[in-house]
């Protein structure tokens, strides 16, 4: 049987069980449902591992063709390749965990057959995005994941907040996926097809202008803006964090914000062709990067930090792409996902010990009473502000490598950044794990404590992984060439061999980036654990600033949604009360004095009625002489 | 039209005659003149039965409708002391729409006809309106309808003496015009 | 005696019969006295006899067709003749009128 089609199976067989039958289901069955679908979608990607490696061509399956317009031909195909295989085992592999992860974090909630079934259905949607064969499916897909986001984020349905971080998400999401369909236009109307195999070797053959292919890469840039949350479209990911904090490790960390990236390695031959358009990456990837961090640094709410965390790590992954190093950031991507979800997940067990307080200033001294969870989170901690020789260090310091080749201002920049990650993180671990317990009266440090099973095993894994990660694309001084990018490059179409530094650069870029970690943790060991924060003191200044998000949301409110807002109530008023409800309730007066006036003909008088049949008589006998 | 000059002179006094005496029936104030003109009408068009080769239809008119239909008009008319009343007459404007609407249908039947092109002459059978004919006709063709029409006066004759009847409680002098 | 009518053609009865038809309309129309527009009524009714009656001669009908229509128009004409007046009859006799526009209480 085809693998490819078992691949998208089981999560659909998943969500359609949990949702159609989940309410009948008992509840310890349906999270065990939801999570052996994925983890069976990922033993068949592994199985699928020697084939593909000895193949790069991968399989191919076209299951149907879908509409067939004049030339175009549109089909439901998938095709795994080692591009796509990669991305299944991310998205099955750490999505088995996370399920595994939510049968414990969501065994007080009413509805656990729901969640699990959005959680399927959102492991579907991914694997159509990244096993689709042309940009339909990859559109297909992309839509899927950001229904899946709503339905997640929301999903605590009762808390009106909740429900606004949902659509804001997927209003926004709806935002940049106008330019992703603007390119698929374009790139439909101007190649004939829209599927990778046949546009991207007539890209690379130079079909098409450069300010084509220019306009196209922008405009499916765009579309990752939205997606993958970069500036401007990010604010919907911090927001995202009312969802359930298993969603926020998987969705918002670890898989559908990185479908832009796979969007853009995906397209890489788009790219490569055109240098306007990954200066625009570049750009957008340098701000996001900055800027998110720098509003990490005053966030309280532990999943907000870890929110912006993320969209900085983002930035620094399109940064990666801006300068054309493909691999290196989807490498990133990798080792994100795994210090990201460990990160979350960790975020989740602290939550889940401390009875759903996820204020940063009401925590501490939680090292004694949830050990597995401050050793993993620890790690991963280590992992993302890059102390040496974890995954973090490798994949980071990769990018920063490219990015000095490219220029040193712009090196100069994310250095700086991973600096602000440094910071933000540590003091995101010193404030939660260590000090005094700064709880509130309503929970008792007692009562603090360590997780299940279910939890802490993710949990362990995820930091191993964390751990070895870096082993997956070494860097070029220690072995010939990463296994990573050995095992990319016969998916790319175009491709420049990266320029290698000599070794005293080497060591200059590495020595750098072990200073931005010391120095990072020093000053957030400082500042945070000896010096310590208290809840009531209030910020002022920069830091005020800083702590409201740079008021960017207020911003945006102000410039769009509120004349969105009047725009529509203008219209409202125009349209639909003017002429719908005008109309609608217009028919009533009239149709009473339209029949007021027929009525009078009824007067009851016979001469009356004998005159009117008589002109009857003669009209009808008239029109049936002449015209008949 | 054909030439009216053409036309033999019975036919055409006696169309004279029936157009002239219908008009009176219509806008004379006496309700007496009107059946009176109205008898005259119908002895007019029995002559010209008489013409069109119908001889019992003839005789038939002038007993039921003239003899019989028309004096029944003439004593209901004698039984509501209907003199020369002072019929309310209707407003000219009422007139001029009545004769406007009668008019558009003559103008529109006659249309009708002159448009179909029928144009058959004359053709004389002799015999067709004899009684011995049209008597084997009503009792072979049109038999049941013969009978029915039996049945048909009985209901009349029953309808007509009951609405005619009297109840016991009627005032002698009903009251106005309330119903 | 009937050779001089060669000339009378189909036509000119039918425009006699309408004549007589619309006249009969129009008293219908015009008079308020109920007897008279019976008696309108059955003007028309006669135009109409007198039409048939000149179509069985004209096709030379030996079945006389027309001619036992008219029969039946005659049959109808008398029973809805005296029907009408007893109702006439009874109505005067309510409303001490023959007046046919008094007769108007089925307005809404």
């Amino acid at each position: 049987m085809n693998p490819i089609a078992l691949i998208l199976a089981f999560p659909l067989l998943g969500f359609l069980i949990n949702g159609l039958l989940g309410p009948k289901l008992p509840k310890s069955i349906v999270g065990w449902l939801g999570t052996i679908a994925v983890f069976a979608s990922f033993i068949l990607a592994v199985s699928q591992w020697s084939l593909i490696s000895a193949d790069a061509e991968g399989i191919n399956w076209n299951a149907y063709t879908f509409l067939q317009i004049e030339q175009l031909t549109l089909n439901v195909s998938f095709t795994l390749d080692r591009l796509s295989l990669w991305m299944t085992l991310i998205i099955t592999g750490i999505g088995s965990l996370i399920h595994l992860y939510s049968i414990s974090y969501m065994d007080h909630d009413e509805q656990p057959a729901k969640f699990f079934a959005y959680l399927n259905l959102f492991i579907f949607s991914m694997l159509l995005l990244v096993l689709g064969s042309n940009f339909l499916m990859l559109f297909f897909g992309w839509e899927g994941v950001g229904l899946c986001s709503y339905l997640l984020i929301g999903f605590w349905y009762t808390n009106k907040d909740f429900g606004h971080a949902a659509r804001k998400a997927f209003v926004m999401n709806r935002i940049g996926d106008l330019g992703l369909l603007l390119g698929m236009y374009l790139i439909a109307s101007n190649y004939g097809s829209l599927e990778y195999a046949e546009v991207l070797p007539s890209m690379a053959q130079g079909n098409g202008s450069v300010s084509l292919l220019t306009g196209i890469a922008v405009l499916l840039f765009i579309g990752a803006i939205g997606k993958s949350a970069q500036v401007p479209l990010f604010t919907w990911l911090p927001d995202a964090m009312a969802g359930p904090t298993p969603v926020s490790a998987l969705i918002h960390a670890a898989t559908m914000v990185t479908a832009g990236i796979y969007l853009v390695v995906r397209t890489q031959a788009l790219f490569f062709l055109s240098p306007a358009a990954r200066t625009v990456v570049l750009v957008i990837g340098v701000l996001t990067a900055l800027i998110a961090a720098v509003i990490a640094l005053r966030q309280n709410d532990i999943k907000k930090v870890l929110a912006y965390s993320t969209v900085s790590q983002l930035g620094f992954m399109f940064v990666a792409l801006g300068v054309g190093a493909y691999t290196t950031a989807l490498f990133h991507v990798t080792t994100h996902a795994f210090f990201k979800a460990l990160l979350f997940l960790g975020a989740g067990s602290v939550i889940h010990g401390v009875h759903d307080e996820q204020d940063m200033r009401y925590m501490g001294g939680l090292k004694s009473k949830m050990p597995v969870t401050y050793w993993t989170f620890l790690i991963g901690t280590l992992a993302i502000s890059g102390f040496p020789l974890l995954s973090g260090f490798f994949s980071k310091d990769e990018i920063l490598a490219n990015v000095f080749h490219h220029s040193a201002l712009v090196y100069g920049i994310m250095a700086f950044a991973a600096l602000l990650t440094s910071v933000y993180m540590f003091r995101l671990f010193f404030l939660t794990f260590h000090g005094e317990y700064r709880g509130t009266e309503k929970l008792e440090f007692d009562k603090v404590h360590e997780s299940n099973w279910k939890m802490t095993t993710p949990l362990l894994v995820l930091a191993l992984l964390s751990v070895l990660g870096g082993l997956l694309n070494l860097p070029h001084y220690i072995s010939h060439e990463g296994f990573l990018s050995a095992w990319l490059k016969p998916t790319y179409i175009m491709f420049e061999e990266v320029i290698h530094a000599d070794m005293t650069t080497e060591i200059l870029l590495i020595s750098m980036a072990v200073l931005i970690f010391l120095v990072g943790f020093v000053y957030s060991r400082q500042r945070y654990l000896v010096k310590g924060v208290s809840p009531e003191v209030e910020t002022k200044g920069v830091a005020k600033w800083l702590q409201n998000k740079l008021y960017i949301d207020e911003f945006y409110n102000l410039v769009v949604v509120k004349p969105l807002e009047v725009l529509g109530d203008i219209l409202f008023a125009l349209f639909d009360t003017l002429l719908l409800y005008g109309l609608t309730f217009a028919v009533h007066p009239v149709l009473r004095w339209v029949g007021g006036r027929n009525r009078k003909i009824q007067n009851g008088n016979i001469e009356f009625y004998l005159l009117y049949m008589v002109v009857a008589i003669a009209i009808l006998l008239g029109v049936n002489l002449l015209f008949v | 039209m054909g030439a009216l000059s053409n036309l033999p002179i019975p036919f055409l006094v006696l169309s004279f005659l029936t157009i002239l005496s219908a008009l009176y029936v219509v806008t004379s104030k006496n309700p007496v003149h009107s059946v009176l003109a109205l008898i005259f009408t119908f002895f007019t068009i029995s002559a010209h039965y008489v013409l069109l080769n119908a001889q019992f239809l003839a005789i038939v008119n002038l007993m039921v409708y003239a003899g019989a239909i028309m004096v029944l008009f003439l004593f209901v008319l004698m039984l509501l002391n209907l003199n020369k009343e002072s019929e309310p007459i209707k407003s000219n404007l009422w007139g001029v729409s009545a004769a406007i609407a009668a008019g558009l249908l003559l103008v529109v039947v006659t249309a009708a006809f002159q448009s179909s092109g029928i144009a058959v002459m004359k053709s004389h059978t002799e015999g067709i309106g004899l009684v011995k004919n049209l008597g084997r006709v009503l009792m072979t063709e049109y038999l049941v309808p013969f009978e029915l029409s039996g049945i048909l006066f009985i209901s009349a004759m029953v309808g007509a003496v009951l609405l005619g009847k009297r109840s016991p409680q009627e005032d002698v002098e009903p009251q106005g015009d309330k119903l | 005696m009937l050779s001089i009518f060669h000339s009378l053609e189909i036509s000119h009865y039918i425009y006699l019969s309408c004549v007589l038809f619309s006249i009969g309309l129009f008293g219908v129309l015009f008079r308020r006295n109920a007897i008279i527009l019976l008696m309108c009524i059955e003007l028309m009714l006669n135009a109409v006899n007198l039409l048939l009656a000149a179509f069985t001669e004209y096709m030379g009908d030996t079945q006389a067709n027309g001619q036992m229509f008219v029969f039946f128009i005659m049959v109808v004409a008398a029973a809805e003749a005296a029907v009408g007046l007893a109702i006439i009859v009874m109505v005067y006799r309510n409303t001490r009128k023959t007046d046919v526009s008094f007769l108007d209480q089925l307005k809404d």
